[in-house]
């Protein structure tokens, strides 16, 4: 019990995992979203909130620590992106948990320095958009009513901690430090089921504090929803979408990076193959992957254009 | 009960204790950089970088015990790896019937493997004995000098003071929970209710760390303002670096470039 806080494992990349391509791109894009985040955060919240922020991101980590059993030795987590989301709006969320994950790297070796970039990217910045995006879609569907939060916040919570295994698959595919065709199911597969711990405590929570502090969950409602917002979500799930088939139909990444970089194919000595000649029993894995990703980047592209149609319309009618 | 013991960092006078933490982390840094860097299957320039953290570990009077029993904890992730040893083509090295598949283990897929799970371990050791001679704010300190932005740095100093409080907290909901369920003698046993039920509790207790971290930050906030805090995190002016220090980070540098350049050579 009096262990180091976990979080889900396949979650904190460790350093040696990522090519050094992929872990510098991540951390060029943790960087910007972050200081976009801070920016953001500065202009309206302001001086009160570094206090809050601080002690939010240390319940974060302690929340972590907070555990069911499920069967045979396992136990439901939480990581709180999207529970951060809800309560806090997304730009405290971002910032908040990428303090968590830097804490947990810097400190505790859970998760690497050099991969820390990407562990931002997908524990601060994916699982946060993609919670905000399901909590406030449910909420329009809802109109408001009490369900859509318990609901909206068991699937915000549950898709988040999907996506993000899917993003960590694919950086992982990318590197060639893990079979694409095998890691995606078998991430996104795991990851299915732990995130319904994840939804389940996150609806625990909200539903505790509905009948507390109900003060604490609506704050966030009111908040216009920015366009830079929107654009930012599509652009993550269009990017989701349209890698998951890149990066699949390579059997395994280290071909496609090689063939990026020509020292990683001479160092290896391996001669560039499109697909390689011999079988993997990883029943038409490619494929597999290939319609599995595409589905799920539907869904959420879907779901996006849902939005922002509707937000057009009430926009309109407004008007 | 407390868990002050969670905090890694060990005090110590040893000369990795006393280096300029700013210089500490950009080496720490740029190793870690260079083990991602070095290609697979370079085991000269492995035992190069593993010779230095052990060095390191020594220099640092935390023993190699105390960094390489904490650095099987950054094991499980592996797993993900593992499958390498099957899928990268190459030399077949056995071929085993799996239910109504043959399983072909390669030689470069183990290769591969060996490699990453190597290189994961040297960088885990390294970062460890940072976080082991190098206390909070120091690290804080370094992250400033090396222009992390004011409000990120300011949030993190907060957290970590904050941190084992919170964590206290979370220990004290989880006695209550196992004094009124009914702890199981045996790992995973059950322990009352159905799983909804199990994790609507644990909801409730994490709900609840919520409203206390709430309410705790609102009087820190209150508390801030009296004191005069006006949104402002000072700290000292970070002294500028000595020739001395530029020359461990050059000297650092060098040693990386000749264990790549090892690395690339011995690599085929």
């Amino acid at each position: 019990m009096l262990s180091v806080p976990h979080a889900p494992p396949l979650m904190h990349i460790p350093d040696g995992f990522l090519s050094v391509a992929v872990a510098v791109v991540m951390w060029l894009v943790s960087v910007i979203v972050v200081g976009y985040a801070l920016r953001m955060v500065g202009k309206d919240l302001g001086e009160r909130q570094v206090p809050e922020m601080g002690v939010l991101a240390a319940v974060i980590f302690a929340g972590q620590m907070l555990n069911f059993p499920v069967a045979g030795g396992t136990s439901g987590h939480l990581i709180g992106a999207a529970l951060a989301t809800i309560l806090l709006g997304p730009w405290a969320a971002i910032i908040i948990m990428t303090c968590v994950v830097s804490v947990q790297a810097l400190i505790f070796q859970d998760g690497g320095i050099l991969a820390l970039g990407a562990n931002i990217f997908f524990m601060g910045v994916v699982a946060t958009t993609v919670a905000y995006f399901v909590y406030r879609t449910v909420q329009r569907f809802s109109g408001n009513k009490s369900w859509g939060i318990f609901v909206g916040g068991f699937l915000a919570a549950w898709l988040s901690v999907v996506v993000t295994s899917i993003g960590v698959a694919l950086a992982l595919g990318v590197s060639g430090t893990s079979p694409f065709n095998i890691a995606l199911p078998a991430m996104v597969g795991v990851h299915i089921v732990i995130g319904i711990g994840e939804g389940l405590i996150t609806a625990g929570a909200l539903a505790f504090l509905y009948a507390t502090r109900r003060d604490l969950i609506t704050s966030q409602d009111s908040k216009p929803v920015s366009r830079t917002v929107w654009v930012f979500g599509l652009a993550l799930a269009l990017g989701l979408a349209l890698l998951s088939p890149l990066a699949s139909s390579f059997p395994d990444g280290l071909e496609w990076v090689a063939e990026q970089s020509g020292f990683l194919e001479r160092a290896m000595g391996a001669p560039y193959q499109l697909i390689p000649d011999y079988t993997f029993p990883g029943v038409n894995s490619p494929e597999a992957a290939t319609i599995l990703a595409g589905v799920v980047g539907t869904l959420l592209v879907g779901g996006v254009a849902f939005v922002i149609a509707r937000a057009r319309k009430g926009r309109a009618t407004a008007n | 009960m407390h868990v002050h013991f969670l905090d890694p960092h060990r005090a110590g006078d040893s000369v990795i204790h006393r280096l300029d933490s700013r210089v500490k982390l950009a080496l720490t840094l740029m190793f870690i950089v260079t083990v991602s860097l070095t290609p697979f299957g370079a085991w000269a320039a492995y035992i190069l970088l593993l010779a230095i953290v052990l060095s390191v570990e020594l220099l640092s009077e935390l023993g190699i015990g105390y960094v390489v029993k904490r650095s099987v904890l950054a094991t499980p992730f592996l797993l993900a790896a593992l499958p390498l040893i099957f899928t990268v083509p190459g030399e077949v090295l056995v071929t085993a019937p799996f239910l109504s598949w043959n399983l072909t283990i390669t030689a470069p897929g183990v290769e591969r493997f060996l490699s990453i799970a190597v290189k994961s371990w040297i960088s885990v050791q390294m970062a460890i004995v940072l976080a082991a001679t190098t206390s909070f704010p120091e690290l804080l300190w370094a992250l400033r000098a090396l222009h992390v932005p004011k409000l990120l740095v300011a949030v993190l100093g907060l957290m970590w003071r904050y941190i084992f409080v919170l964590a206290d907290e979370a220990l004290r909901l989880m006695r209550a929970r196992s004094a009124r369920s009914g702890a199981s003698p045996q790992l995973g046993g059950k322990t009352g209710g159905s799983i909804a039920w199990r994790a609507r509790v644990t909801g409730g207790m994490t709900g609840n760390l919520f409203v206390r971290g709430f309410d705790r930050g609102d009087r820190i906030y209150a508390a801030m303002r009296a004191r005069g805090y006006d949104g402002e995190a000072r700290a000292f002016a970070a002294p500028p670096l000595q020739i001395g220090h530029w020359m461990m980070l050059g000297g650092g540098l060098l040693v990386c470039l000749l264990i790549l350049f090892i690395a690339n050579l011995v690599a085929r």
